[in-house]
């Protein structure tokens, strides 16, 4: 199939970017969006132009680093599904496609699509973590976890901190990937005994870091790869209120 | 030179215990004097840069994603094995060690694989502790589930995502020490040069792939935790971005590089589609404990699977081998695989697949159970091949995965080069010629939690912490020499992609370097690999400049250091005049297939010294005893 593409083109944080016309051309059904693109970035640098760029890494839908959206949809319509686990058969000869980065003031831009979301890591260094020292810890099974528990933990755990979320929310809120780190916590013994302190600390730092509060759109959901349910946003609120009734952070 | 892998005496059981009771320590006080340079975030790298921060270090850590969560441990699925017995299956430390030095195929140091299973329980204990959500039985105790070249079930797992989520338990402890000011953390920079001092390891060079500024870092150790080169077969199950360059840089500046030649190509991956096609996608290997692997009888039978009945399929695995079945060794499965399709029995386009069948799991379990179990691996199968796997067998056919091979190391997991230490992949120690399934992470988390934190002290008392920076004549030439080369790879200005060249050597590397290698193919390699890197540096084009986010730039170096490793691995291939393992020579085998190793002339590790660019590398041997096991022919019939 013959491709009709605008993608944004961005030199730098400070440059102004814009929308470019790109064809892809002879594009099959089982190649993979990023796949396409590196199709029309080969022909790009065969006739010495600057390749698009974009990030990705593994490939299989699990690192979180590919990010774009496609026709304004983060990782585009396709359900649970990444970018670069996306395939073309979802597209028909003769579209026009949009893609552009991630955008959310917490995000600058880098170039292209490529975005900086290093805010992510700063909320995880707030307090997304059990401070459990290396070595010395009881036997795996020296405290026992209702299956129930692991699973929904589970569920909470496989966030791979793409910034979808932040990317599909109209206030730019990372409120689906700090519920996630904090209900995967909260939901194990290990992890409840920081439980108050977490959720105050990585809320607070997520407000520093430019992102915006949640205002109940749920367009997170919508638009995380991994199914994340924002029943874990509820979790949140339900352990912030706990740990404001308890004197907050410092409890 | 024949090395010494320093490994302690006495008894293996009391080996490490007493090591770690001899090396020396570094006071609390102490310790913050030291600097400690980590090269990559994966497994090893994140356990090991947040333990030595938690420990009172000075630590800098790199690595090319934009965050360290990403590194590509991330993408591991199916299990991390612990000798827990749990089960009480009849699991041990001993058995752990002797399953892992025989799934090796004898060609690994039997002291690294002891302490490696010893502190396979320590590593479940401190993930649990972490968060990590392991799956559970109805009971609450930990479940276990089994892995190809064990007879018991002693792997943990976390559904389909094993690898992310003690990832992200590493990653959180690093976290917690980068807000603890005990660890920086540099991501999207890349490591391009070891800066050697004196004979020790005493920085590195890197790009900041974002200015595109080549700065130099000084530290008192030197840890590399750069993952394997299997890119070096462009199609690999690997990230887009796994590289050989920092291990290739440093055996460039003296680190020897030990058993190139052992690679593992895992025998369930989703078959190639085209040429089109940037990676391949590995379905774990858990998948074989439930679904059973089986070719059409008659050659090119083209019928669909559901219409070929059961005396017309060969399930050859479980005809070969029958006491492992399905779960025989990712190796001899591969091998086995290919077999069935060169003559003639593959399934799929190109006849290039075999099937894996879940028919009769789901029978026997129901579908919910299986969804259960690998749920995410079927949508993932879906999304990529378009086929409801719970319908109809998956198609599966081998892919380049993972290397054991790697820089040479000593039981303290030192490099050749004093200061440099090597860990995980990166490092050649613990697998021998072939890795069993679910043994990267516990080796990776080995590494990084439980063996460099006592070792690298061991070091640093003895050497005394060093003050001087960067202003050394050795850095300075290190980043002039870095400039030069990315000046030189973009004033080529040919007319051929990176990529292209890329994939010309894996096609090479695929055919001659492959799942089986012979005297005449590697020849053939060892002649075109040097004519394609002379085309390469007289053609090969790189758009854009160095000070700026160029991922090209970031390509072509890759792909340069590949077009030069490729050779050396080749070399070790025609060097190892036997079949061991995962590396097949054409011309050692028995009647029936299997690998004829030689430990008369081979019981060796092969640690090659780089002499010179255009001169051959120099070979240094360390022999390999067998005390507490057997060396015998391995057999899982
Ligand atoms: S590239 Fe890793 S999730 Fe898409």
């Amino acid at each position: 199939m013959n491709l009709t593409l605008y993608v944004w083109r961005q030199s730098g944080p400070a440059a102004a970017g814009r929308l470019e016309e790109y064809r892809a051309k002879d594009i099959t059904a089982d190649m993979s969006f990023l796949e396409m693109l590196d199709v029309v970035n080969e022909e790009l640098v065969r006739s010495g132009r600057e390749p698009i760029a974009f990030d990705h890494d593994c490939r299989e839908g699990i690192c979180g680093m590919c990010s774009q959206v496609i026709n304004g949809v983060p990782h585009g319509s396709q359900e649970k599904t990444t970018v670069c686990q996306l395939h073309m058969r979802h597209f028909h000869d003769g579209d026009t496609i949009y893609i552009e980065p991630w955008r959310a003031k917490a995000f600058p831009v880098i170039k292209d699509l490529i975005v900086d979301r290093s805010s992510l890591d700063r909320i995880m260094q707030s307090g997304g973590y059990v401070s459990v020292h290396t070595g010395g810890v009881p036997d795996g099974n020296a405290v026992l976890i209702p299956k129930a528990d692991a699973d929904t933990a589970m569920d909470a755990a496989e966030c791979i901190g793409c910034g979808a979320c932040v990317a599909a929310c109209p206030n730019g809120s990372a409120m689906l990937f700090v519920a996630a780190k904090v209900a995967h916590l909260a939901t194990l013994p290990q992890g409840r005994v920081e439980a108050a302190r977490r959720v105050c600390v990585m809320t607070e730092e997520m407000l520093k870091e430019g992102f915006g509060n949640c205002s109940n759109h749920y367009e997170c959901q919508a638009a995380c790869p991994k199914g994340i349910k924002v029943k874990f946003i509820a979790r949140l609120n339900r352990e912030f209120i706990r740990a404001q009734l308890k004197g907050g952070k410092d409890t | 030179m024949i090395l010494d892998g320093k490994c302690p005496s006495g008894p293996i059981s009391e080996k490490w215990e007493r090591h770690r009771h001899e090396m020396k320590l570094v006071s609390p006080a102490n310790k913050r004097k030291y600097r400690i340079i980590v090269v990559g975030t994966g497994l090893a790298g994140s356990s090991a840069a947040a333990t030595l921060g938690e420990l009172g270090y000075n630590v800098e850590a790199f690595c090319f994603q934009d965050s360290a969560r990403r590194a590509h441990s991330i993408a591991a699925q199916g299990g991390i094995n612990a000798a827990k017995d749990y089960p009480n299956d009849g699991d041990s430390i001993f058995r752990l060690f002797h399953d892992t030095v025989k799934g090796g195929d004898f060609r690994s140091r039997e002291a690294n694989v002891y302490r490696l299973a010893e502190v396979s329980g320590n590593i479940i204990d401190q993930c649990v502790a972490q968060g990590v959500p392991f799956a559970r039985d109805y009971a609450g105790y930990l479940d276990n589930r089994s892995f190809g070249g064990a007879q018991v079930s002693r792997t943990f797992y976390a559904r389909g995502q094993t690898g992310q989520q003690l990832l992200l338990g590493a990653y959180s402890a690093l976290s917690r020490q980068v807000r603890a000011g005990n660890v920086r953390l540099y991501p999207r920079t890349e490591m391009l040069d070891l800066v050697v001092v004196g004979g020790e390891a005493k920085g590195i060079t890197v790009r900041d792939m974002v200015t595109g500024k080549i700065r130099c870092h000084a530290a008192d150790a030197v840890c590399l935790c750069t993952g394997g080169y299997m890119n070096v077969y462009y199609l690999s199950t690997n990230a887009m971005g796994g590289n050989v360059t920092a291990t290739y840089r440093a055996y460039k500046r003296g680190a020897f590089f030990a058993n190139p030649c052992y690679t593992q190509i895992h025998p369930t991956c989703i078959p190639v589609t085209g040429d089109h096609q940037a990676k391949l996608t590995l379905m774990s290997e858990s998948l074989r404990n439930d679904g059973r692997v089986w070719v059409p009888k008659i050659r090119g039978d083209r019928r669909p699977p559901h219409e070929i009945p059961g005396e017309e399929r060969d399930y050859y695995l479980e005809r070969k081998y029958p006491s492992f079945g399905n779960l025989a060794p990712r190796d001899i499965s591969s091998r086995a695989a290919k077999e069935v399709c060169d003559d003639g029995h593959g399934v799929g386009p190109g006849g290039r697949g075999v099937y894996l069948d879940f028919a009769g799991a789901i029978k026997r379990l129901g579908e919910d159970t299986i969804r259960q179990r690998y749920g995410n691996l079927f949508e993932m199968y879906e999304r990529i091949t378009d086929e409801n796997a719970y319908k109809q067998p998956m198609r599966i056919y081998p892919a380049p995965h993972y290397a054991m091979g790697g820089l040479w190391v000593d039981y303290n997991l030192q490099s050749s080069i004093p200061g440099l230490f090597v860990l995980g992949e990166a490092n050649f120690s613990d697998h021998g010629a072939n890795r069993l399934g679910a043994s990267a992470l516990m080796q990776g988390l080995g590494d990084g939690y439980f063996i460099i934190p006592y070792t690298i002290a061991h070091y640093l008392a003895q050497s005394g912490p060093d003050a001087a920076g960067t202003g050394r004549p050795e850095f300075v030439r290190s980043v002039e020499e870095t400039e030069a080369s990315i000046k030189r790879l973009l004033s080529i200005n040919g007319s051929k992609t990176a990529n292209e060249f890329h994939r010309e050597l894996g096609g090479i590397m695929w055919e001659q370097v492959g799942m089986t290698r012979s005297r005449e193919s590697l020849e053939n390699a060892l002649r075109r690999i040097p004519e394609l890197r002379a085309e390469f540096w007289e053609n090969v084009r790189v758009p854009g400049g160095e000070e700026d986010l160029n991922q090209e730039l970031e390509k072509v170096g890759r792909v340069a250091d590949f077009l030069d490793f490729a050779e050396l691995l080749a070399r070790d291939a025609l060097h190892r005049n036997e079949s061991c393992g995962s590396h097949f020579r054409m011309e050692h085998q028995t009647e029936d297939g299997e690998a004829v190793r030689d430990d008369a002339n081979f019981c060796h590790v092969a640690a090659w010294q780089f002499t010179g660019a255009d001169r051959e590398p120099e070979l240094h041997k360390e022999q390999l005893s067998f005390e507490n096991v057997r060396l015998a022919v391995r057999s899982y019939r």
